[in-house]
């Protein structure tokens, strides 16, 4: 099993995370060490919280360019939730904030009409939808996962990716949200997998498969 | 009506030591099971999350909670929440360290409301959940208690929720103590009060004792989701069952 680093800027929890890897039997270890993360055979980006101040400790950190090296050197990579959002080339959370540009697109405020059901930040279950035009998922971080079933979500901001770099969006009081994109070797969830049951237990046994 | 969303259904289970207890309006506790069990078997049924609100809320037998927290973390992938006697960053700390998600804090905020920004600066809004325990003392107020509806703040409710979500709570968790062990139903009125007037999702909380309760609760409430302890602690329904009720009263959930 590939090694896999959990990069830790100080930001946020990865406690439930490691439990759900631990879980697995994945070969894992956290850092915050860019050296690190640079021998790593697979990245798992994790976050919550506001975008400016965490890619500010990820940067301060030097781990942003060992991210950056390790998805052009081809191993797999996961964001997860604000680690996803971070893969963007630019997010409008509190200003703008430069991302790192893995995957094309930006990452902006949820906008919902306003009536008494509509809540920011949008948070609980929702559906994985496969991308407009088709019927399926067809990519591998999504092997075995039958469309309309549901995952945790907990944000205000989402990215707006690209047709073909989308893997899955979903349906919040219905407004059609990103919800998970892949370009080659990396992926973004805006869901926690780590908190979706089987089928978030599901994606990241695939993303340790790949 | 139709909810544009799903609606998420909660078990609360309330710890005292190392076991589930339960009681009627926070009082008169009784021993009901083991946490890990319990928590296992509701993650199975299809719970959307899990709360754990420590009733005793001393700061001796901590380890307790702990404990029952990182088992459950083991093998548990929902949220979970744990709430009472969070008092400091480093209290949250260590409840997230043991595997939970989020933390419900009730006392500390009334008593220093700055602790909720603090906490949601530290570990975001999401992590964080006002709790709030309301009586009802007359047509238009209700009152928030805080050590398990023992002591009285002179808060009132609906404006103290407003406040929280000022102060940065990603979330509230809203029990009416009057209802609360009696099987007789959410304080509608309560949940309605509050809800439509804030932006971040809304738990209704105490008095659960039939899937129509929940219902009203969403439908009349405006709740986003729905605890509830005794009408799953004594499988009365399981949480599957509640579910497809409310799936045919036209309101969504996780299946």
């Amino acid at each position: 099993m590939r090694k896999t680093i959990v990069i830790d800027y100080g930001f946020g929890n990865l406690f439930s995370l490691t439990k759900a890897l631990a879980f697995l039997g994945a070969n894992y270890s956290v850092s915050d060490n860019p050296e690190e993360v640079e021998k790593a055979e697979a990245i798992i980006l994790p976050g919550v919280g506001a975008f400016g101040d965490g890619i500010a400790e990820l940067n301060k950190r030097g781990l942003n360019e060992a991210v950056i090296e390790g998805a052009k050197r081809g191993i797999p990579l996961l964001g997860i939730c604000l680690g996803m959002q971070f893969l963007f080339e630019k997010s409008h959370e509190f200003g703008e904030h430069k991302g790192l540009g893995l995957i094309k697109g930006e990452v902006k405020r949820i906008t919902l009409t306003e009536k008494p059901f509509f809540k920011i930040p949008h948070t609980g279950w929702s559906p994985l939808l496969p991308p407009d035009g088709t019927e399926g998922f067809n990519n591998p971080l999504f092997s075995g996962i039958k469309p309309g079933s549901e995952a945790y979500f907990v944000h205000s901001y989402a990215g707006k990716s690209q047709t073909d770099d989308i893997i899955a969006n979903t349906i919040y009081c219905e407004t059609k949200i990103l919800a998970a994109v892949g370009k080659g070797n990396v992926f973004g969830t805006q869901f926690h997998p780590e908190k979706s049951g089987e089928i978030g237990i599901q994606i990241l046994n695939n993303f340790l498969s790949l | 009506m139709i909810v544009p969303k799903k609606i998420r259904v909660i078990p609360r289970l309330d710890i005292k030591g190392a076991n589930v207890i339960k009681g009627v309006h926070l009082e008169c506790l009784h021993i009901v099971g083991n946490p890990e069990e319990m928590a296992t078997r509701y993650y199975s049924q299809g719970a959307d999350e899990l709360i754990y609100m420590d009733v005793v809320a001393s700061l001796y037998g901590r380890n307790n909670l702990l404990d029952i927290v990182e088992k459950t973390a083991k093998n548990v992938f929902i949220p979970l929440t744990v709430g009472g006697g969070i008092r400091s960053i480093d209290d949250i700390k260590s409840v997230l360290r043991a595997g939970a998600d989020k933390v419900a804090i009730n006392t500390h905020a009334t008593l220093n409301p700055q602790f909720i920004t603090a906490a949601a600066r530290t570990f975001g809004s999401q992590c964080i959940v006002g709790s709030i325990e309301a009586k009802k003392i007359n047509e238009d107020r209700w009152e928030v208690f805080t050590d398990n509806g023992r002591v009285e703040t002179g808060l009132d409710a609906v404006n103290w929720a407003i406040n929280l979500e000022q102060l940065g709570a990603g979330e509230l968790l809203i029990t009416s103590i009057d209802q609360e062990g009696t099987a007789k139903g959410y304080d509608t009125e309560l949940i309605k009060k509050i809800a439509p007037n804030i932006s971040i999702p809304v738990i209704a909380c105490g008095g659960a004792g039939k899937p129509e309760d929940m219902v009203l609760a969403v439908k009349e409430g405006f709740a986003d989701a729905v605890a509830a302890g005794n009408i799953f602690h004594y499988n009365k329904y399981s949480i599957a069952e509640v579910k497809k009720f409310l799936r045919e009263r036209g309101i969504d959930t996780r299946s």
